[in-house]
């Protein structure tokens, strides 16, 4: 196994000479569960494109298990943010599942049997399997997110970069999913994700990438995640600061804290 | 019906068949506009080769006319990329500028150019029959029909030899370039495709109707199915119904074809605005008007629980008073009462009275604390 999953140089990213990641580096373990976190407009989900080398750098050299991104392709997959794409796509979630085959298929060749197999296992893993047929456009925010999940699981990659996959779910799916993660690090996969909660990172992740247009801190959950590193990301202004930074390495070892009631029932979904 | 009926049928379904396919992938692009840019300004590349190759029916015209497809789109990003102008404006401002050249040229040199500037904009499909394909002193049929034809046959072979390459690049261009799909080159690829199409179908139905072949089935079709394949199968059997019940209302009324057939389009599409069975209007109106009357039920069913056991139930409790107290014309009140009754909700007493049965209490609590 190579030394970093991901590794990332100097990466400055500009859209209109405006840079938004600007001499960023960063190494992403493997075989664990980092976080990225930050502000709206940190450039969050520019760092996860750059890696997968959807928007061009202005400067930078990224590296993915050891090799450029095309090389490793084949070994990487994505969970886009689920408002990039139009719902009322006529398609099926198995079908869009099954996209998740394609990269293995190459051009032209058509999802047999044996993809049909793999999607609907994907399915079963993230529990929406009586969902096979049903119609995406009718899919709640968390089945969306279970679909778009089960869509990377499918692809067997062994880096996983995720954009908010805990975007709009309700705290059932949060756990599903958060159980789906956990078994992809057990298997020694790496997983990268976006994420907006910062009171979950230290139950949910094992590191922490702290952005806001530069790296402000990376590195372990219990040494970066610190009242100091999110008031520079965050400008002073931190959402569910408190019981969060500093006491971040011993909300790792003791059980998670309560959830939230209020926050929980505010976002309900039938499922 | 004439033979010569039947070839310009033919031609006109084929058209429009070959008009949908593409038009369904771009109503799901959202780049239906892009149609109307491509169908004008390919005249530009139409009269350019014309001028080199001086024939009209020579293959070059189609390629160059593909070609300023192609660069319409390509103008369209770039001036959309500056962010000095928005995608709509973008279009706007090329096609015309292309098209206008195009105009220009052909009333410019009309008298040594065998171009007309009413068949280009409306097309000439009554004369298709006249144009044959003789071959070895044989006649083959319509010239149009032929290359009509192909361009549907490459339709057909594009659409589903690369269905699953569409299919992602459509819903999801950043998946399609993670997993190295080039979704700039399916852009590209496809956009020639549109230009080719529409280059045919404009030698038929001319250069304004394309647009509304190509994206009024595909509209209409998206309205009836949720799944893509019948929606691709949908969009070609109403752009062929479009084809023929046009030819007839031309027949008719003694008017264009062309015309004629692109009103049919957009009738079949206001006929599935109306009548699609769960996105159309009328279903709409239906399933708003029921839940009305099922939350009129339960508003119902919280009245008279209200009032039930107490000193007025049995005058509160009426369908006469339930117009007073919930503000209800008699017609509602009473429809409402019915459907309550249908529901188990309420039954009424032997005076008139309303009370709940016990299926009716259990959703009246329920619904007052949710
Ligand atoms: N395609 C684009 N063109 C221009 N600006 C963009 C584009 N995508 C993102 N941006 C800008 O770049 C900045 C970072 O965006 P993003 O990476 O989406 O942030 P985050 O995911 O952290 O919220 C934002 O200011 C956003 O407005
Ligand atoms: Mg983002």
């Amino acid at each position: 196994m190579t030394e970093t999953a991901i590794e990332v140089n100097d990466l400055t990213v500009a859209y209109h000479e405006r840079p938004v990641l600007w001499d960023v580096d960063l190494r992403v373990r493997p075989g664990a569960l980092t976080a990225i976190v930050g502000p709206n407009g940190a450039g969050k989900t520019t760092l996860i494109k750059a890696i997968l080398g959807l928007v061009s750098p202005a400067a930078g050299q990224i590296r993915v298990l050891g090799r450029s991104y095309r090389e490793a392709r084949s070994e990487v997959a994505y969970v886009p943010q689920r408002g990039s794409v139009d719902w009322d796509f006529p398609t099926s979630v198995l079908d869009v599942v099954l996209m998740g085959t394609y990269g293995s298929l190459g051009w032209i060749r058509r999802p047999g049997k044996r993809e049909e197999s793999r999607a609907r296992e994907a399915l079963e893993k993230v529990g929406m399997e009586a969902f096979a047929h049903r119609q995406i456009s009718q899919l709640s925010g968390g089945q969306q997110q279970r679909v778009f999940l089960a869509r990377a699981l499918v692809q067997d990659a062994r880096v996983y970069l995720m954009d908010e996959p805990f975007q709009g779910v309700d705290a059932r799916t949060e756990r599903a999913i958060v159980d789906v993660l956990r078994e992809l690090r057990e298997r020694g996969d790496t997983v990268v994700a976006v994420h907006h909660a910062l009171q979950t990172v230290p139950e949910y992740f094992d590191d922490a990438v702290i952005l806001n247009v530069r790296r402000i801190a990376s590195g372990p959950v219990g040494e970066v995640f610190t009242e100091e590193n999110l008031r520079v990301a965050y400008g002073g202004r931190v959402p569910f600061l408190q019981g969060v930074a500093g006491g971040a390495s011993a909300a790792r070892d003791s059980p998670p804290p309560p959830e939230s009631p209020v926050d929980r029932r505010a976002r309900p979904e039938a499922t | 019906m004439s033979w010569i009926d039947f070839e310009i049928q033919a031609l006109a379904i084929v058209v429009a068949v070959s008009c949908a396919l593409p038009g369904a992938f771009l109503v799901l692009r959202r780049m239906a506009l892009m149609s109307d840019a491509i169908s004008h300004s390919i005249l530009l590349g139409i009269v350019l080769a014309f001028f080199v190759v001086e024939d009209i029916t020579h293959p070059l015209l189609i390629l160059a006319a593909a070609a300023t497809g192609v660069l319409t789109v390509a103008l369209v990003e770039a001036l959309h990329r500056t962010r000095k102008v928005k995608e709509d404006a973008a279009i706007a401002l090329v096609f015309p500028a292309l098209f206008s050249v195009a105009v220009i040229l052909i009333s410019r040199y009309a008298g040594s150019v065998h171009l007309d500037l009413d068949a280009v904009l409306l097309g000439e499909i009554a004369f298709a029959p006249f144009r044959r394909l003789e071959l070895w002193g044989m006649d083959l049929g319509p010239r149009g029909l032929w290359m009509m034809g192909a361009i549907l046959l490459l339709n057909l072979l594009a659409i589903v030899v690369f269905y699953k390459e569409l299919k992602l690049s459509t819903f999801d261009a950043g998946l399609a370039a993670a997993l190295g799909f080039s979704p700039a080159l399916v852009h590209y690829a496809f956009m020639t495709l549109v230009s080719v199409t529409a280059v045919g179908a404009f030698d038929s139905v001319g250069s304004i109707l394309v647009v509304a072949l190509m994206i009024a089935p595909p509209a209409a079709a998206y309205l009836l199915t949720d799944r893509l394949p019948l929606l691709l199968v949908l969009s070609g059997a109403l752009g062929a119904v479009s084809a023929v019940s046009g030819f007839w209302l031309a027949r008719g009324i003694d008017a264009s074809i062309a015309g004629s057939m692109a009103a049919m389009a957009g009738v079949t599409f206001l006929l599935a605005l109306l009548f699609a069975p769960d996105r159309g209007v009328v279903a709409g109106v239906r399933r708003r008007a029921r839940q009305r009357l099922e939350f009129a039920g339960v508003m119902l069913a919280i009245h008279v629980l209200n009032h039930e056991g107490g000193p007025r139930a049995r005058a509160e409790n009426r369908v006469e008073h339930l117009q007073e107290h919930l503000r209800w014309s008699p017609d509602f009140a009473r429809k409402v009462v019915r459907h309550a009754q249908r529901e188990g909700l309420i039954a009424s007493g032997s005076g008139g009275e309303l009370h709940l049965t016990a299926l009716g209490r259990e959703h009246a609590r329920h619904r007052m604390l949710h």
